[in-house]
């Protein structure tokens, strides 16, 4: 197999990049190159273009700001996987990493490209909708920036536009001695996940819940957050009870159906998997 | 449309300045263009691990990623990991002895990932080596071999200098 005719371009900058997606027809971004290489080899994408960001600079970074962290787009997951700085502000993020496909796919896959791609049954994207990520694009118009809960817009589709290059990612930190988890079913390990949970939880010096996130990838064409579980943790006390209440809540979730897993057993999974989340992150929860 | 670059880069040790079509795999690149045929290919799209070479040290599926990607590079394959021409690699030495290869197929995408894991993590329980190892499909039912050879060869490696392997790469 070999992918189909194109032209190759690696620019040195963001701006170069950018200039190169708005002039070319049918240009294609390759990042890591995890997905899109076996797209090309398959011939799945055809593209006239492909425009290489491994070789743009300054694209490659993990950086602690006041409120939490910035990743940069092509920061490889195997750095994300290994930061401290990760380990220490957004610990839900250092959970799920080595979830994340397979060592040798860790090596040479990007961050940023996990969400551009955005699969949604992929760890990345789940935890970004759990900590309500804000992306940062770059295009012809200047710069912008997404909240993560206006980025889906259908399966494999984002609302980046045509010519738009995502180059960085910030991760707002929870409160230290916070409570999180991240539990997922796959069929083997570092294979995409058919359904996962990530759970975020802050609680209050008498042991009730001040904070709660809940967010359940691989069900339906986005990550989802369980408002109505969210909503219903505020002020409860952190009991076995309560979270089996909340990730029942998680049943009534639209899930999606294929070859891997009818509807219903997602939703049997999004319960099962959002009460142990939940649970996992209560242990956590520093005073407990 | 065929689109060449000239391309510098190290294999094994060797350096080579070669020209070529820039949609060219890297795996097809040293498999046709430099003859390394060691390196296998299996399902051409990142399932099954059987492409794995290492760049600058760590492991990468080499069917996707591009050949002219490798520029600057410095690659080791199956081909790069003994120390000699007459003598294996004490994690091939423990292949061959805990019956770790049958058809061989998948041999080269184990080696080359058990390298880099067993530089990583030299004391790794046995769970641990079936995670490194998860994204690598044997299809002659063989984990067990290729599990028990990786735990002996951590043993073995403990035995000599662990700055002997193909590549300086430091640990995480």
């Amino acid at each position: 197999m070999k992918p189909p005719p194109f032209s190759y371009h690696d620019p040195a900058t963001v701006s170069e990049a950018v200039e190169l997606l708005a002039t070319l027809d049918n240009a294609k971004l390759l990042a890591g190159g995890q997905s899109l290489m076996a797209m090309l080899n398959m011939r799945y994408a055809q593209p006239d273009h492909v425009i290489d960001l491994n070789r743009v600079e300054g694209l490659s970074y993990i950086r602690a700001t006041g409120d939490g962290l910035e990743i940069g787009a092509m920061t490889r997951q195997r750095d994300v996987e290994f930061s401290n700085d990760v380990r220490r502000l957004c610990p839900l993020l250092n959970e799920a990493m080595p979830l994340v496909g397979h060592r040798q796919t860790r090596n040479r896959g990007t961050f940023g490209g996990s969400l551009a791609h955005f699969d949604s049954s992929a760890e990345i994207p789940t935890v970004c909708a759990g900590l309500d990520a804000v992306l940062r694009v770059a295009g012809p118009r200047g710069e912008r920036e997404i909240a993560f809960k206006d980025f889906p817009a259908g399966y494999l589709s984002t609302s980046l536009e045509l010519d738009e290059v995502l180059v960085s990612v910030r991760l707002p930190a929870w409160g230290a001695g916070h409570g999180f988890g991240f539990e997922e079913f796959a069929r083997r390990h570092g294979d995409f996940a058919i359904v996962s949970a990530a759970a975020l939880l802050e609680a209050g010096t008498d042991g009730r819940i001040t904070r709660a996130s809940l967010t359940l990838g691989g069900i339906g064409s986005a990550p989802v957050r369980v408002a109505q579980a969210e909503a219903a943790l505020m002020g409860e006390p952190g009991s076995v009870e309560t979270f089996a209440a909340a990730a029942e809540m998680a049943r009534g979730i639209d899930a999606h159906e294929d070859i891997h897993a009818p509807a219903a057993y997602r939703q049997h999974l999004a319960v099962v998997l959002s009460r142990r989340a939940l649970e996992k992150a209560w242990s956590r929860v520093e005073g407990n | 449309m065929s689109e060449k670059r000239r391309v510098s880069l190290a294999v094994n040790g060797t350096a080579y300045e070669e020209t070529i079509e820039t949609r060219l795999t890297l795996a097809d690149f040293l498999r046709h263009q430099l003859g390394l045929t060691g390196t296998h290919l299996g399902c051409e799209h990142g399932v099954c691990g059987a492409c794995t070479v290492l760049v600058d040290g760590y492991s990468v599926r080499s069917c996707l990623m591009l050949a002219v990607q490798a520029g600057g590079s410095d690659i080791t394959t199956v081909e790069g990991i003994a120390p000699s021409k007459d003598e294996l690699h004490p994690l091939q030495e423990a292949f061959r002895d805990n019956h770790g290869l049958q058809c061989g197929f998948c041999t080269p995408g184990m080696l080359t990932t058990l390298v880099e894991f067993l530089r990583d993590n030299p004391s790794p329980t046995e769970r641990d080596v079936r995670e490194a190892i998860s994204g690598n499909l044997c299809r002659c039912t063989g984990y067990q071999g290729i599990v028990d050879a990786a735990l002996d060869a951590a043993q073995r490696l403990k035995g000599q200098d662990r700055t002997a392997g193909p590549d300086g790469g430091e640990s995480p």
